[in-house]
């Protein structure tokens, strides 16, 4: 029960206040700008943008700078600036076989048309901290970074073919037909479960990060295991095409960063499949790698049914556990609501107890 | 009033969308006597993907758009859409999509589309030829069996 509590104005304006205070820190260190954030944080911008689940990397920006690299608190504000814009319009679906690619491996073809290209990734570094970006107390070099020794030559190529359609044209990999049905829209329609997959990879590209990590990292472990291998994964820019509607034809309106991962699943075939290998597939805003690929095992393992294997009970094959509880702003919504003012509903529950436990102790005095 | 074929328009609609706002800025200085048919307009577009790269669509996420409408005193009309909250952005690209529409659309090409083309070109360059120096050539050891 909810009733409305009144006073502590001021208080709540010193603790605003104060807030602003410590959100600047020490003022003797300058402050961080919009574009610092946009450009030397950008991975925690990219992570606000997915699960804000609008892509905009200076507002990412300002809202981790108001969040205090709070990156929950920012997706929130994100998410909570989204529902004051007008929606102007849906894109054609972005063709990512036509991406600008920065990053493109294969755990499973190493000869992979075009080569496998390793972008600016973390993978074989030592992990080791380089003191050197804090230049132990020296001043940091100010200088712009040394340009790459040696660069590839590069192929005009204005397409990347996806490594699935090598399988595709042997008939050992389930096809993914082309359909233009209008998807289901969770920003706009309450979640109907079953979902539909297009439904639930908008849930999981917006879920996050580290509850869609867990639940595929569960299904590597042995609650529904899919065996995935990473087929392809990309990391790039495509542009994003409007039908404008006073044109009557459709313009590149911008582009946008994404990370797609498709996995290729080892499948002995069901009653109602051939035995071929199966699909998992993810797509995220920005670098988000780490994501893309927890979404395509979390998507492949929901697909037990449709693909007639067994439900073992596993979490990730559970589409209500998993769809219900991706989401971080729902969730941290419900789960910090309780430490706001519950005063009547506790004191309805101390009555409660005082009197259960006045009839057990009367019960106690009539036995002996 | 010259007639422009969708496919060109289309095009460089795209490239005076795409540009970095303070490009545009200093390519077209002054925008030419107009008014406004629809004030610069913040707002999403709904950006969609396909299952598996090529299956059915889904909805990925928003990404903010702002859109303006004008017509000069000649009464060209011109129609922007452009990615971010830049109202400046969307307002000069409107007005250069008009423009072009008029006698002076091949002056406008080589002055403004043809140089944020060849920047934007350039840039995409810049960035493919980094990724092809990460390029990896994976040869097979020898394995035992094979001796």
């Amino acid at each position: 029960m909810y009733v409305a509590v009144k006073g502590g104005e001021r208080a709540i304006d010193n603790a605003h206040e104060w807030l602003a205070e410590e959100r600047r820190g020490n003022p003797a260190v300058p402050e961080l700008t919009i574009p610092q954030i946009r450009e030397q944080m950008k991975l925690a911008v990219n992570r606000v943008m997915a699960e804000g689940s609008l892509y905009d990397p200076d507002l990412a920006a300002l809202a981790i700078k108001q969040a205090r690299g709070d990156l929950i608190e920012a997706v929130f504000l994100i998410r909570a600036y989204r529902t004051t814009l007008p929606r102007l319009a849906s894109s054609r679906p972005v063709d990512t076989g036509a991406m600008a690619v920065d990053r493109r491996i294969s755990a499973t073809f190493k000869d992979l048309p075009g080569g496998q290209v390793l972008g600016p990734t973390f993978d074989y570094t030592h992990r080791l901290l380089d003191f050197t970006l804090m230049a132990e107390g020296a001043t940091p070099d100010q200088g712009s970074p040394s340009p790459l020794k040696g660069q590839g030559r590069c192929e005009d190529e204005t397409r990347a073919p996806h490594v699935t359609g090598f399988l595709n044209q042997d008939g050992l990999i389930e096809e993914a037909t082309p359909s233009d049905t209008m998807p289901p829209d969770l920003t706009r329609e309450p979640m109907e479960l079953p979902a539909s997959r297009a439904l639930r990879l908008q849930a999981l590209t917006r879920g996050d990060e580290g509850f869609v990590l867990s639940m595929a990292y569960s299904t590597q472990r042995g609650y529904g295991r899919t065996h995935a291998f990473v087929g392809e994964l990309r990391i790039g820019t495509v542009a994003v095409e409007v039908d404008i509607p006073e044109l009557g034809f459709a313009v590149e309106v911008g582009e946008v960063e994404l990370t797609e991962c498709e996995t290729v699943n080892q499948f002995k075939g069901s009653r109602t499949e051939p035995p071929q290998f199966t699909r998992g597939y993810g797509l995220v805003f920005g670098q988000s790698e780490r994501k893309a690929i927890a979404m395509s095992l979390v998507d492949r393992a929901l697909r037990w049914q449709e693909l007639g294997e067994d439900f073992t009970g596993a979490p990730a094959q559970d589409e209500e556990f998993v769809l219900m509880h991706c989401d971080n702003i729902q969730a941290t919504g419900f789960l910090e609501h309780i430490k706001l003012p519950h005063y009547v509903d506790f004191q309805a529950e101390l009555e409660l107890v005082r009197k259960l436990r006045a009839e057990a102790g009367a019960m106690q005095e009539a036995a002996e | 009033m010259t007639d422009a074929s969708p496919l060109a328009r289309k095009t460089w609609m795209a490239t005076l969308a795409k540009a970095p706002p303070a490009r545009l800025v200093a390519l077209v200085p002054h925008l030419p006597a107009h008014t406004v048919l629809r004030q610069p307009e913040i707002g999403a577009v709904m950006v969609r993907g396909r299952v598996g790269a090529t299956g059915s669509a889904f909805n990925l996420g928003e990404m903010t758009v702002t859109r303006a409408s004008v017509r000069l005193a000649t009464g060209e009309v011109g129609h922007a859409w452009v990615q971010g909250r830049d109202k400046g952005h969307a307002l000069r690209a409107a007005a250069v999509d008009a423009l072009m529409q008029t006698g002076q659309a091949a002056e406008l090409m080589s002055r403004v589309v043809q140089p944020l083309e060849a920047e934007a070109r350039a840039a995409r360059a810049t960035r493919a030829a980094k990724a092809a120096g990460t390029r990896v050539d994976f040869f097979t050891m020898v394995r035992g069996e094979d001796k």
